[in-house]
């Protein structure tokens, strides 16, 4: 009875496993390198509806119809660098990983470099204070002179 | 040197106020609303069916003819089911809207729907396979464009349209655009 029933699970879990290699194997390339553009570009693309996603990893309709698209571009022999200006024209620079250097995301890059500079001009003009030799009244320099000489004895 | 003293005492206090206000907008801003990449830029060139006639093909030209609203809708789509009647509203109050049937389930679906709830469209874009979408850069259901007379996208809006968001704000960007073709 447990054996038949392990039997029926394991063929249903081989039919499964059967069927979504099958959809990932749908697409026909001319070639390797095609295949390894399509899976780079897969990778590299943004899902706008399940955000945090790339279009590889998604389920959603929208992330299919972009693999659609990506494929069939690729096989209309476009570059993976139209494709990404395709996808990017539509969706915005959400669409794509890599987003451009732009007067916007520049803040990225040197917001940090600024903090440190900032941070670095702060701890120097701090040490530097310290040093700054300070000035004794007479009478101070007397009082020390004491202190010293008591010092002494 | 006093100056100084100054900028070291209030210096960090006005970055943390900057950064309160960073922030605090980014509590209320909506990381799922993206900006539309076609703000500003004419309406993709695209081919589609009527929905109701087949025979019937229209182009990106019958957007030409704005200020009109481009609408974005489904049947499996629960939010369009709620903002289905306030359109049929700004229908009444002679605002023209485009609608675009993406993805459906099946056509009859779609027909059934404008049948039992009404048609605020002027023209019924039939998009099975979401390809004239795929050009406006459309990724989910409702959303709805601002396309002004010289059939240029000025504006998206993403969800449902409904009373309270088009008094504060749809309105007005509708009538600017309304102003500008006269």
């Amino acid at each position: 009875m447990i054996r038949s029933l392990l039997v029926t699970v394991a063929a249903v879990l081989v039919l499964i496993s059967a069927a979504s290699a099958e959809n990932e194997n749908s697409y026909k390339f001319d070639n390797e390198q095609q295949r390894a553009t399509y899976q780079q570009l897969t990778k590299e693309l943004r899902c706008p509806k399940c955000q945090n996603q790339n279009i590889a990893d998604s389920n959603a309709p929208l992330a299919e119809d972009m693999r659609d698209r990506s494929y069939q571009m690729l096989k209309e022999g476009r570059s993976r660098e139209e494709i990404i200006q395709f996808m990017v024209a539509r969706y915005g620079d959400f669409v794509h990983y890599q987003p451009p250097f732009t007067t916007v995301t520049s803040v990225l890059w040197w917001g940090p470099l600024l903090i440190v500079v900032i941070g670095i001009g702060v701890a120097v003009g701090l040490t530097r204070k310290k040093k700054a030799a300070v000035e004794l009244t007479s009478e101070e320099r007397e009082r020390l002179q004491q202190l010293r000489k008591s010092g002494d004895e | 040197m006093t100056k100084f003293r100054w900028l070291i005492l209030f210096g960090p206090l006005v970055l943390f106020a900057v950064l309160v206000v960073f922030l605090l907008k980014g509590l209320s801003s909506d990381p799922t609303e993206l900006d539309s990449a076609l703000i500003n830029e004419p309406v993709p060139q695209f081919k589609a069916r009527d929905l109701y006639e087949t025979e019937v093909t229209y182009d990106q030209s019958v957007l030409h003819e704005g200020p009109l609203l481009l609408n974005v809708w489904a049947t499996w789509c629960p939010t369009c089911r709620a903002e289905h009647e306030f359109l049929n509203e700004l229908a009444s109050r002679d605002v023209p809207i485009v609608g675009l049937n993406y993805k459906d389930d099946s056509r009859e679906k779609a027909v059934n729907w404008l049948n039992t709830l009404g048609d605020p469209y002027i023209v019924n874009l039939f998009d099975p396979k979401g390809e004239v979408a795929f050009e406006f850069g459309v990724y989910g259901a409702p959303e709805t464009y601002f396309i002004d007379h010289k059939g240029v996208i000025r504006y998206r809006h993403v969800g449902d349209v409904n009373e309270r968001n088009w008094s504060n704000k749809l309105q007005g960007i509708y009538q600017q655009l309304l102003e500008e073709a006269e």
